[in-house]
């Protein structure tokens, strides 16, 4: 298989990574190399295989809904790289 | 006091309860040493200045009932540390300062121990050389110009060059055990489940563990005494009866059945290898234990379902980094354009390469054939581990198919750089643990690992075995001092 400039495109829209023509060319080019080797998967039969979905073999816990981190909301926003009061502020979606 | 960095963690811990050191004594030595080896370029962060304060604070009012009274270690960046900087090797991170602390850390500070930095890392924990790092590339202690492995280098360096007598590193496909076989250290890979994924940079969720690295084997095992514990806050966590590790440590390991899966012979295994490998079965023998030769079939689809798997999960995990509520922003047009903008200047080309990989096998239409088609494998992979600890108590195999390599030698190669883990990631995958313990040297003097897997929450046994092992191995790690000046 085969992947080109417009599939990359693609799942880099797909990704939200802006990717140059530059960066997409080498992009397909070493995603074609790794995919070659993936293949080799298909040798197998796996019909009758049961997917392994989790390695721990215990079904989550419940818990109850509970509040416990208490006026954390400064600290919430401490980390945002733009801020205003108690907001994170982000580039305009409406016009 | 120029040889307090070249004790093992047993013996600090049984010289800081005898009073010979005090905390103070063992922190300054270890920062002395880190700063003069800052072109090893292990640190990413250090906090030398309230380490001594923490230090000072400890000989005051000594509580020696702990299991790390004052001890002194450096951490690797993924995992966060409260009000310090955590940023997991990349940029993207590179201003976050956590507000909460992992339970593994928490963990070790509980008991006693102290915080010097953080440690250098592939970015994500992505890479098998440390140098996807936004930070530079580390080197090894061994030998300038190799690579200390990864995505735990920073950590491996650290602890082979003495900087640290002890850490902690991440693996999710070989991250602590190949770089310890590069730098002739001992790193464990607990089960998963084991120690607690809570704080921990998430990569690839359902393969993470977090594990100790260490000089031996013995505080290999104290160290993973202290970070193996039940957390809630962790959904996959075990609630398991976990054992006194170093307590319960022994040499006698008469009688165990050690498996030699034929399918690690693989193409093109330098010799030097096999040779090691020979000789860590007749070192087992040497210790009254029994080899049997078994057959894990599938291991070989190992490495190509890891890269359907890893990316997958990580893709998703990595969803998080948008540029809105902490780290890395880059200005953009609209709201999307800054996603976008933020995301291709903030991570790193094999992260990009990988999320990439995830998001095409987990998109429309690829679904079934690739990430489906992989657990399926995975079954099958776990299957052959689960047929072969019918007969066997533990599997013994080289840790990586080489030394370590150059700095720049594989860079270019991404599939030349994922067959180093070919050992390592079928552990992974099913879950099981792994121990990496030096074993020998090449021809170049560069060290070289052998690695016991165990049997899920088996922990103890395969420490014994290393245990026993490393008493006939009798390793030297060669290292020089070459960088410091």
């Amino acid at each position: 298989m085969s992947i080109d400039l417009k599939t990359i495109k693609h799942i880099s829209k797909l990704a939200r990574i802006s990717v140059d023509e530059q960066r997409a060319e080498k992009l397909a080019g070493d995603l074609n190399s790794i995919f070659d080797f993936i293949e080799k998967l298909n040798e197998l039969k796996t019909d009758n295989v049961e997917p392994l979905t989790s390695i721990a073999e215990t079904t989550l816990k419940l818990r109850s809904d509970e509040v416990k981190s208490k006026n954390i909301r400064e600290q919430i926003i401490k980390n945002s790289p733009e801020d205003n009061e108690d907001y994170f502020v982000v580039p305009k979606v409406i016009e | 006091m120029s040889d307090i960095t070249k004790q093992s963690l047993t013996e600090l811990v049984e010289n800081i309860k005898n009073k010979k050191l005090s905390s103070t004594d063992v922190t300054k030595a270890f920062i002395d040493r880190s700063e003069k080896s800052e072109e090893l370029n292990a640190y990413i962060t250090n906090d030398f200045t309230s380490a001594i304060d923490k230090a000072k604070k400890f000989d005051q009012k000594p509580n020696l009932d702990l299991k790390l009274p004052g001890i002194p270690m450096a951490v690797k960046d993924l995992f966060c540390t409260k009000n310090i900087k955590t940023t997991a090797g990349s940029k993207i991170l590179n201003n976050f300062v956590p507000t909460y602390e992992s339970t593994v850390t928490e963990n070790i500070w509980n008991e006693g121990a102290i915080l010097l930095g953080k440690l250098n890392c592939d970015e994500f924990a992505m890479g098998s050389s440390n140098e996807t790092s936004f930070f530079g590339n580390v080197q090894n202690p061994i030998d300038k110009n190799l690579v200390p492995g990864g995505s735990s280098g920073g950590s491996a360096s650290a602890v082979a060059g003495q900087l640290t007598p002890i850490t902690i590193g991440t693996d999710t496909g070989g991250s602590i055990r190949q770089p310890a076989s590069f730098t002739g250290i001992v790193g464990l890979k607990p089960t998963y489940g084991s120690c607690s994924r809570y704080g921990i940079v998430a990569f690839a969720s359902s393969l993470d563990q977090a594990g100790p690295m260490a000089q031996n084997v013995k505080d290999c095992a104290l160290l993973h005494e202290v970070i193996s514990s039940y957390d809630p806050k962790d959904s996959t966590s075990i609630n398991f009866k976990r054992n006194h590790f170093s307590k319960e440590l022994t040499n006698n390991i008469k009688g165990k059945k050690i498996g030699i899966p034929k399918e690690y012979r693989v193409d093109g295994m330098p010799k030097e290898i096999e040779d090691l490998w020979q000789k860590g079965i007749q070192y087992i023998k040497d210790c009254g234990a029994e080899t049997i030769d078994i057959s894990l079939p599938n291991t070989s689809y190992a490495l190509p379902t890891y890269y359907i798997v890893a990316p997958a999960e990580a893709s998703s995990n990595l969803a998080r980094y948008d540029g809105v509520k902490y780290g890395f922003r880059a200005k953009g047009e609209n709201l999307i354009d800054m996603y976008e903008k933020t995301r291709s200047e903030g991570f790193g080309a094999e992260v990009q390469r990988r999320i990439m990989i995830g998001t095409y096998v987990l998109s429309s239409g690829y679904y079934d054939a690739y990430y489906l088609k992989a657990q399926k494998v995975r079954k099958l992979i776990k299957n052959d581990f689960d047929e072969a600890y019918k007969k066997v108590d533990a599997i013994l195999t080289p840790s990586t198919p080489s030394s370590a390599f150059k700095i720049g030698e594989k860079t270019n190669d991404p599939v030349s750089m994922y067959l180093n883990d070919i050992f390592t990631v079928p552990v992974n995958l099913a879950g099981l643990p792994g121990i990496s313990i030096p074993a020998g040297h090449d021809s170049n003097g560069y060290p070289l690992g052998l690695q016991i897997i165990g049997k899920a929450f088996d922990e103890q046994n395969i420490l014994n075995i290393a245990y026993a092992m490393e008493e006939k191995i009798n390793f030297k790690n060669k290292i020089t001092d070459w960088w410091i000046k």
